[in-house]
């Protein structure tokens, strides 16, 4: 089955067997998040996830999206994901009952956010398919959205961070 | 597969060879190593000073600030770096945009400064 998808014409075998390399580290980086007895391992194995979805980028020919999904969410934001494990009260090393009788009701949650991503992203583009010579002008395209039509969301975000820095700054102060 | 793949499959293989030679060296170094510990051998500093403590221990709340910073700043730096190839077709209006971002952001750094959570103590 697999195969046959493979080989057919307008597929590209080489994409698809990338993809499907990086998807199962994927897989498995997310699998030991939830399950590591680890909070630290768990955020290590987070830093695999998100470095595996900006190989996905790279291979979709959005470069600048896979570096900043580097500097951003494996750089920054996992420091702060450690931090914020270090600051907390919870035990750090390894922990015995980290197991929660409920979570398989994570599997309907699971399955109901595949079904609205998928849903969102079929409606979304339609038959729309991306160029198969990937190349990468996104930076350009990007700088060209967010000083057009993106230009007062990207203002509002500016609100947004200064309202992050000033609400963890009161909130880590003692006095 | 495209040019711009193609290039980065050089990187794939440069990963790939680093993983297989680091394994290999780690590994028949491993296998020919004699392997004797001792409680004394298995300190985290054999011939230095005895640790105190725990490795896993709580970190203070102030070092949360300078993470938050940093988040702040890495994302400041990922909207300027696509500005900044294209600096001279927006002109004075890019400009000016980028100072409006910039000296807001630069409020969040002004009131850390203030309230003195940089001084690393």
């Amino acid at each position: 089955m697999s195969a046959v998808i493979l080989a057919a014409d307008d597929i590209q075998v080489a994409q698809n067997i990338g993809f499907g390399i990086i998807a199962a580290i994927m897989v498995i980086g997310a699998l030991k998040v939830v399950t590591s007895k680890n909070v630290v391992h768990a955020a290590l194995s987070l830093v695999l996830v998100l470095s595996g979805a900006a190989a996905q980028y790279i291979l979709l020919g959005a470069e600048f999206v896979a570096v900043s999904q580097i500097l951003v969410y494996v750089g920054a934001v996992m420091v702060l994901f450690l931090f914020g494990v270090m600051l907390t009260r919870a035990k750090l090393g390894k922990e015995t009952d980290l197991d929660q009788p409920k979570a398989w009701l994570g599997v309907p949650v699971a399955l109901l956010m595949l079904g609205v991503l998928a849903w969102v992203l079929i409606d979304g583009f339609q038959d729309e398919r991306l160029p198969a010579d990937a190349t990468s002008k996104a930076a350009v395209e990007i700088s060209d959205s967010v000083l057009g039509p993106a230009l007062v969301p990207f203002l509002a975000l500016t609100f947004v961070l200064v309202a992050a820095v000033i609400g963890g700054i009161v909130l880590a102060r003692k006095d | 597969m495209s040019q711009f793949l193609r290039d980065y499959l050089t990187v794939v293989w440069f990963g790939a060879i680093a993983l297989v030679l680091g394994g290999l060296l780690l590994g028949v170094a491993a296998l020919l190593r004699p392997n004797k510990p001792t409680a004394q051998k298995l300190i985290a500093y054999e011939s230095g000073v005895d640790p105190v403590g725990d490795g896993w221990s709580q970190s203070q709340v102030r070092y949360y600030i300078f993470a938050l910073l940093f988040v702040i700043f890495d994302i400041e730096a990922v909207f300027i770096f696509p500005w900044a190839t294209q600096v001279e077709r927006y002109g004075a209006f890019g400009l000016v945009v980028m100072l409006i971002f910039l000296i807001l952001l630069l409020d969040g750094l002004a009131y850390a400064w203030k309230k003195g959570v940089l001084r690393w103590v």
